[in-house]
C-alpha cells in the first residue's frame, strides 16, 4: 500500500514542474509538432521517471502506484506524459529478464537520464495486435544479429538512445507454438542510424513524435540480447500490466483537466442572463463524466495495488485501461461540448487535449481487445480473434 | 558550516482569502513554503554544497507545518524542528523568543530566512530573533557571499543596492532574486520520510509561558472593503479644486 503523505508529495513535486510549462508551452510544440525536450530535462532532472528503477541502480525504488500519480499529474496539468512515459517503463524489461552486467551496465545510466530507453519496437505495418506473426527478423551471425525488417508507430525513435526490439529469430514455421521464436534486442539507436536503420518520422493527427522503421541488415551485437532467445512474447507481455495502469492513470489525469477546465467554463460564461452551468443540459453531462472518471480511478488503484503487491492483475489492469480511457474520452466530448465555439479554439487548450486523449482508445491497445481479452480470460468464452 | 533556516508555512498565494467570525478560513486552503523562506531554504543549501555541514529547518506552527518541512527536506535540508505546542503560539515576539531557545540549542553560523511571510507580512520576526540572539543581521539580500568568516549581502534597499559586510555568525533574510529555488527530486522526497524531525514543546525549550507572552493582540481581522465607484468631478478647474478640498475636509477627512 502507498504512503498517502509521499503521494501527496508526489502530487505537489510534479504540479510544481508542471506548473513552469504552461498551456502555451504544449500548444506551441503542438503547431511546431516539436518534441518537449525541456519539459522532459526538468522532469529526468527531478528524478521522477526512474521512479520504478529500483534504489541499488539509482533509481527511486518506488510501485506503479506511484507512478502512475506522476504520469496522472502531468497531464491533470495541460502536459502530455506521452512523450516521456516509456522512459519510465520500458526498462523493465532489462530490469526483469536482463544479466546482471545488462542492468548494471544500464539501469544507473536510464535512472539519472544520461541514457534514454523510451522506444519500443513491436507493430509492424502487416502486424498489429497478432504480434507473433511479425515479419522482422534477426539471424545470428558469430557474435551478431543480423536485422531485416520494418516496424511502424513506434515513437520516440528520434528521442531515445535505446530502442527495445522485437524480432524472430526461429521463423514460424520451425517453432512448435506460435508465441516461440521471438526474441528482444536492445538497439542502440545512435548507432543504428544510418547503418541499417533509417528512422521516418509519421505526422499524426495529435504531437506524439512516432515513426517508421526500417531495417536493412541492420547488426546487433549478439551481447545485446535480452534473456533467452526464442522467450521474447513472454517477455513482452509480462511488461504490459504495468504499462496498462500507467496508461489508465495518464487518462484519469486527462479526465481530471477536461471536467476542471468544463467547471470552470460552465460558471463563467453568461448566456440569457445566467451561467452556461445552470442549465442541467450543460451541468449534467459534466457531472457524469465526472462520475465515469472517479469510477476509472478506483480500478486504476485496485490494479495498481495489486501489481505492487506482486499478485495476478491482467483483468483489473486491463479494465482500468478501458475504463478510463473510456472516461477521458467522454469528458473530452463534454469539456468540447461545453465550450462551444471556442473549444475549438487553440488557446483555450481544449481541441489539443481532445487529439490526443483520443489517442488512448487505440493505443497502445485498442479498446476492442481489452474486451476480447476480458470476454476470453476473464468470462470464459470463446476466444473471438 | 551550520545553517538554521526559519520557515512558516503559509496560503498558497493563489488562494482567495475568506474572512468568517473574525477569523480567516482556513478550510480546503493549500499551503506552501512561504516563497520567501523558500529562497532561505535553496540559499542554505548551496552554502551546503559549497562549504559542507548541515542544515536545519525550523517552524514554529501548527501540526500542518509538517508537511512544508518536509518538503524543504526533500529539497536537501538534513533535518527539521517544529515547534508546534500551541503554548509557544503567539505574536512575532513570542515567535522570535521560541526561534531564539531552539537556535542555543546548537551553534548556528548563519540563520536564514525569508524577508517576510505572505501572509502577515509583519517582517519582524527574524530580525527580532538576531537582537535576542545578539548577533548581526543583513535584511532582504538579493546577493549572498560567505569567505572564511566574512559575509557580504548586497540587500534591496528599496531599489536601491546596499552591500553589507559582516561576520559570522549572523542573520541574513531573503528577498525575491536571491536565488531560483529547486525542485523536490523525487530520491529527494523519498529521502525526506527518513530525515529527522524533532517536535518541540514549551518544556522542551526551558520557557515559561511569562517569557513569551505576547505583547500584542488581535483585535479584528476583516477584509478591505471593496473599492465604491469614484466621483468625477465637472466644471471649472478653479470649482473642482475648491470642491476637491471641501470634499477632502467633509467627506473623506483625510485633511482636518
Amino acid at each position: 500500500m502507498a504512503d498517502p503523505a509521499l503521494v501527496e508529495e508526489l502530487r505537489n513535486g510534479v504540479r510544481k514542474i508542471c506548473s513552469r510549462f504552461p498551456g502555451s508551452y504544449w500548444r506551441d510544440l503542438d503547431a511546431r509538432r516539436a518534441y518537449p525536450e525541456e519539459f522532459v530535462d526538468e522532469l529526468t532532472k527531478a528524478g521522477y521517471l526512474a521512479a520504478l528503477i529500483p534504489e541499488e541502480y539509482g533509481g527511486a525504488g518506488l510501485g506503479v502506484t506511484e507512478a502512475s500519480v506522476i504520469l496522472e499529474e502531468i497531464n491533470r496539468s495541460g502536459g502530455n506524459a506521452g512523450a516521456c512515459h516509456a522512459q519510465m517503463y520500458t526498462m523493465g524489461v532489462i530490469l526483469r529478464h536482463g544479466s546482471e552486467e545488462q542492468k548494471r551496465r544500464y539501469l544507473p545510466e536510464i535512472a539519472a537520464g544520461r541514457l534514454r530507453l523510451q522506444a519500443f519496437g513491436v507493430t509492424e505495418p502487416t502486424t498489429g495486435s497478432d504480434t507473433t506473426q511479425l515479419k522482422t527478423t534477426a539471424v545470428r551471425k558469430g557474435d551478431r544479429y543480423i536485422v531485416n525488417g520494418q516496424k511502424v508507430f513506434i515513437s520516440r525513435t528520434e528521442h531515445s538512445d535505446l530502442m527495445v526490439l522485437l524480432v524472430r529469430t526461429t521463423p514460424l514455421s520451425e517453432v512448435k507454438k506460435r508465441t516461440e521464436g521471438l526474441s528482444v534486442l536492445l538497439v542502440d539507436l545512435r548507432e543504428a542510424v544510418g547503418k541499417g536503420l533509417t528512422i521516418r518520422p509519421i505526422r499524426t493527427m495529435m504531437n506524439h513524435s512516432t515513426t517508421e522503421l526500417f531495417f536493412e541488415d541492420l547488426e546487433v551485437p549478439a551481447e545485446n540480447l535480452i534473456g533467452e532467445e526464442g522467450k521474447g512474447f513472454r517477455y513482452i507481455l509480462d511488461g504490459m500490466n504495468a504499462e496498462r495502469i500507467l496508461i489508465a492513470a495518464e487518462c484519469i489525469g486527462d479526465g481530471r483537466w477536461f471536467i476542471d477546465k468544463a467547471v470552470r467554463y460552465a460558471k463563467e460564461r453568461v448566456v440569457f442572463g445566467r451561467p452556461i452551468g445552470q442549465n442541467q443540459g450543460v451541468q449534467f453531462p459534466i457531472a457524469r463524466a465526472h462520475v465515469q472518471v472517479e469510477a476509472a480511478d478506483l480500478m486504476r488503484f485496485r490494479a495498481a495495488e495489486l501489481y505492487d503487491a506482486g499478485l495476478p492483475c491482467g483483468a483489473e489492469a486491463n479494465m482500468a485501461k478501458l475504463l478510463a480511457a473510456d472516461a477521458s474520452w467522454e469528458a473530452a466530448n463534454v469539456a468540447l461540448q461545453t465550450h462551444g465555439g471556442f473549444g475549438f479554439a487553440e488557446e483555450f487548450d481544449v481541441e489539443r487535449k481532445f487529439r490526443e486523449t483520443r489517442l488512448y482508445q487505440v493505443a497502445p491497445i485498442s479498446t476492442n481487445l481489452i474486451l476480447s481479452y476480458v470476454a476470453e480470460h476473464v468470462l470464459g468464452l470463446p476466444r473471438s480473434y | 558550516m551550520n545553517i538554521l533556516v526559519c520557515l512558516k508555512q503559509t496560503f498558497d498565494t493563489e488562494e482567495r482569502i475568506v474572512v468568517e467570525n473574525g477569523k480567516v478560513k482556513e478550510d480546503g486552503v493549500k499551503f506552501v513554503i512561504n516563497p520567501y523562506d523558500e529562497y532561505a531554504v535553496e540559499e542554505a543549501i548551496r552554502l551546503k554544497e559549497q562549504f559542507g555541514g548541515e542544515v536545519t529547518v525550523v517552524s514554529v506552527g501548527p501540526s500542518r507545518a509538517e508537511e512544508a518541512l518536509r518538503t524543504a527536506l526533500a529539497m536537501g535540508a538534513d533535518e527539521a524542528i517544529l515547534a508546534d505546542d500551541p503554548a509557544l503560539f503567539g505574536d512575532e515576539y513570542t515567535v522570535a523568543k521560541v526561534l531564539a531557545a531552539i537556535a542555543r540549542q546548537k551553534n548556528y553560523d548563519i540563520i536564514i530566512a525569508g524577508n517576510q511571510a505572505v501572509d502577515d507580512g509583519s517582517g519582524q520576526v527574524a530580525v527580532r530573533l538576531a537582537e535576542e540572539l545578539g548577533i548581526p543581521h543583513i535584511s532582504t539580500l538579493t546577493k549572498l557571499v560567505v569567505e572564511g568568516n566574512q559575509v557580504t549581502g548586497h540587500r534591496d534597499a528599496e531599489g536601491d543596492e546596499e552591500i553589507v559586510t559582516a561576520t559570522l555568525p549572523v542573520l541574513v533574510t531573503a528577498q525575491q532574486g536571491l536565488n531560483d529555488p529547486r525542485y523536490p527530486s523525487l530520491i529527494g522526497i523519498r529521502k525526506a520520510s527518513k530525515k529527522p524531525l524533532a517536535h518541540v514543546t514549551l518544556a522542551d525549550l526551558g520557557l515559561s509561558e511569562e517569557d513569551i507572552r505576547p505583547r500584542t493582540e488581535i483585535v479584528d481581522t476583516f477584509l478591505p472593503k471593496p473599492k465604491e465607484a469614484g466621483r468625477i468631478l465637472q466644471g471649472e478647474l478653479q470649482d473642482q479644486v475648491k470642491e476637491l478640498v471641501q470634499a477632502l475636509i467633509q467627506v473623506e477627512k483625510v485633511v482636518g
